[in-house]
């Protein structure tokens, strides 16, 4: 039994206007499960009260948006080793409250998952987590970039990618080596693209801000570079290559080049890229705007809606990176890169994409969910019969203000203090159970 | 980046609340500063050097990189003003046993301490203290953002010479990419209405500065052509030379040193400055250093003044922090 068999089972969500990118259906619908964590089918609203026969309960959705379950390729959930700042069961609650039912989380633990032992750990937390978590294996031994990790082990024991994330493989040779080992299994690798000997020391982007502001740069070119090796090494290898985090408007177009040559590429956009700007950091050097890839400017982030919404960027991951508070609070260069995101992300995303007309719902919720569980070959993303009942009840029109308080997360380190956010994840189901309902959520159980 | 400015400070004061920077610092604050400057200036030729206007106000003076002339200058100025004074210097501090700044300055001001005058090695440390503490916080150089004190200095040597800054031309010349002195002088001589340019190796000058709106050369003598009303000379800092921003200081020399011939390329009556302490024979040559157009040893003692009358402005007036705590 894990733990989410211990929350409240969901028979029936009635009345919500279903979105579901993988059949393309936009509509108000009830959607019937199936009692075993499944979706039984999906039906005309009202259309008859069987549902009151179904056992469990009635989540009303009236007004609400009910999508697949978010699913995110790329967070850092720091268990085994730095368990005061996340565990995969804290992200993965702070996950569910995000509309995340499916994590992928980052390798760059203490010790690093970078063996089947450590694998199995994370799966093993991560059933008595509330939603779904797969681990990525690390590329090489100890994430030192010097040997192969054990990769056809780990995918036995449950890895679904490979990654070094938190730095690229250096070496050539290796990300070779590795890219050719990889595709006997048929697993993603999935690349931090930078250029060490580029970015050095750098803290931020490099260009005017980080020269009038005397911070040490990133340039734009360190991730490109990297990012054009590593498609040539697909290209030859015919792996599949999934760049992380992609930063800037350079990267955008040589994907966009790989994918029109046909190399088998995807890649990855965070909410903050698509949202904020390296001017940020001008504001009192707060190290809450220190993240990795750096924010970069507004031709960049111009540059990342337009790739993700011409398909150039695959989906949106959040890159949550939590931090103990201490850590991100004192100077800038000192402090450690990243930000919190899995509860922002829809709020960032609906900002960024659907106010500024860019998208849709029904793209914006394809680009969280039905996109992210292709890359990395997820059974997710999509709300159809036989599919798993992993879902977002969202409320499209719910204004509410980003707080620590707000954040479940157990590190609180947001770039987006301070913001009012459209969207709110009311409820979210995993397995056919609600493993998270926000304060307001309507639903009412049937009478036994 | 000046930070809490308010629309109309009572006289005597600045709109600024503390010193972080020359980045938004508006023109009546700086004259303020360089007026009020040459009356302190005054106080210096007196045989009794010392003024009663900071009586009572602890200072801090908390370094966390070596600094000699910036230290000992600030040190002077608040004993003119009658401060209190205490130094704090990392080497031989709690520091060195892995404390946070935050922990520090918290520390130091349950001693009810006024102000803070902070070096540090990162950027953007002096800001961090004004969301940290209540505390005045003057800004003695971050790392390589500014050097507020120092590019006012710079400023009020020129101005007593000249009385204005409209429409002079200043050359920056050197590492500009490390320098807070360089940074400084941009933001407080663009306000002041001077026209600046920056020239230095391609690897030391970043090209977007001429997105602030000043000119960027690469080559001296093509700058030095366009007609100068002084050049202010940075540092080649010699432990940059490691990472590769320089073939050699011999080369660097030749194609960027101020010699006689370069300086006799200056508009008639132009100043050479030098934030010192200077490397004799590569960026400058003694003959300029030494030479008739050098105002190198009028910026170590305007600098003083400069220093007495920002301390002064941001404090001066007011009841002191910590007697108003005493009295509440």
């Amino acid at each position: 039994m894990t733990y989410r068999s211990t929350f409240r089972a969901v028979g029936v969500i009635v009345g919500g206007r279903v979105i579901d990118p993988a059949s393309g259906f936009d509509g108000v619908a009830d959607v019937i499960l199936d009692g075993k964590g499944r979706v039984e089918r999906i039906e005309r609203a009202g259309r008859d009260r069987r549902y009151e026969r179904v056992p469990g309960a009635v989540l009303d959705a009236g007004g609400m948006i009910v999508a697949p379950g978010f699913v995110d390729l790329h967070c850092h959930l720091r268990e085994p080793g730095r368990e005061d700042e996340e565990t995969v069961a804290s992200g993965s609650a702070a996950g569910v409250r995000g509309g995340f039912t499916t994590l992928c989380c980052m390798p760059n633990t203490e010790p690093a998952i970078a063996d089947q032992e450590t694998v199995r750990f994370v799966l093993d937390r991560a059933s008595s987590a509330p939603g779904r978590v797969y681990p990525v294996g690390a590329i090489t031994r100890d994430r030192e970039g010097k040997s192969l990790a054990e990769i056809a082990e780990m995918v036995a024991a449950g890895a679904v990618a490979f990654s070094d994330d938190g730095a690229p493989v250096a070496s050539a040779g290796l990300l070779r080596r590795a890219m050719q080992y990889a595709h006997m299994f048929g697993v993603p690798i999935v690349e931090h693209c930078e250029t060490p000997e580029l970015s050095g020391n750098g803290v931020m982007h490099e260009g005017l801000v980080s020269t009038k502001l005397g911070l040490r740069g990133i340039p734009a070119i360190s991730e490109e570079i990297c990012v054009a090796r590593d498609i040539a090494l697909s290209r030859e290898t015919g792996t599949h290559l999934h760049v992380a985090h992609v930063s800037t408007a350079g990267s955008v177009a040589i994907i966009r080049a790989a994918k029109a040559a046909g190399v088998n590429v995807t890649a990855e956009v965070t909410p903050h890229h698509l949202m904020l700007t390296d001017d940020w950091v001008a504001r009192d050097f707060d190290p809450l705007y220190k993240v990795n890839p750096p924010l970069r400017t507004a031709d960049d982030v111009t540059a990342l809606r337009a790739g993700l919404a011409d398909g150039t960027i695959d989906c949106i991951a959040t890159d949550h990176a939590p931090h103990a508070e201490q850590e991100k609070d004192g100077e800038f260069d000192l402090a450690p890169f990243g930000t919190v995101g899995l509860e922002t992300a829809l709020g960032v995303c609906v900002k960024a994409l659907r106010e500024t007309g860019l998208m849709e719902w029904l793209l914006l919720i394809d680009c969280l969910s039905r996109r992210p569980a292709q890359v990395f070959h997820l059974p997710a993303g999509a709300i159809a019969p036989g599919a798993p009942a992993d879902i977002a009840i969202i409320d499209p029109d719910a204004r509410w203000t980003v707080t620590p308080d707000q954040l479940t997360s157990k590190s609180k380190n947001s770039a987006f203090y301070g913001w009012e956010l459209t969207g709110l994840v009311k409820s979210t189901i995993v397995d056919g159970r609600l493993v998270h309902e926000s304060n307001g959520a309507r639903g009412r159980a049937l009478p036994s | 980046m000046a930070s809490d400015a308010t629309p109309a400070p009572p006289p005597g004061r600045l709109r600024i609340r503390h010193l972080l920077g020359l980045e938004g610092v508006c023109r009546e604050d700086i004259e303020k500063i360089l007026t009020t400057a040459e009356s302190f200036k005054e106080v210096l030729d007196r045989p009794i050097k010392k003024v009663p206007p900071l009586r009572g106000q602890t200072i801090v003076n908390l370094f966390y990189e070596p600094s000699t002339r910036t230290r000992i200058s600030f040190e002077l100025a608040e004993k003119r003003l009658s401060a209190d004074v205490v130094n704090f210097t990392t080497a031989a501090s709690s520091v060195q046993k892995g404390e946070s700044l935050r922990d520090t300055v918290k520390n130091i001001l349950a001693m009810k301490t006024d102000v803070i005058v902070i070096r540090h090695p990162s950027p953007g440390a002096p800001h961090f203290l004004t969301r940290a503490t209540d505390a005045i916080i003057l800004n003695a150089g971050d790392g390589a953002h500014e050097h507020p004190t120092q590019g006012l200095l710079d400023m009020y040597t020129l101005w007593e010479r000249w009385r204005t800054l409209e429409g002079k031309r200043v050359l920056i010349l050197g590492d500009v990419l490390h320098s807070r002195v360089a940074r400084s002088n941009i933001w407080g001589l663009l306000t002041m209405g001077a026209q600046v340019a920056v020239c230095g190796p391609a690897t030391l000058v970043p090209a977007c500065l001429a997105d602030l709106g000043i000119e960027v050369f690469t080559d001296v003598d093509a700058a030095l052509d366009t007609g100068f009303d002084a050049v202010n000379v940075l540092r080649i800092q010699r432990e940059r030379q490691s990472s590769d921003f320089l073939p050699s200081l011999r080369e660097y020399a030749r194609l960027f040193g101020i010699d006689a011939a370069r300086a006799s390329r200056l508009r008639p009556g132009a100043l050479v400055m030098h934030p010192g302490p200077m490397n004799r024979g590569v960026e400058i040559t003694s003959e300029v250093a030494d030479g008739d157009a050098s105002v190198i040893l009028d910026q170590v003692t305007n600098g003083l003044a400069v220093r007495m009358a920002v301390l002064y402005l941001l404090c001066g007036g007011q009841v002191p922090a910590a007697a108003a705590r005493e009295g509440e």
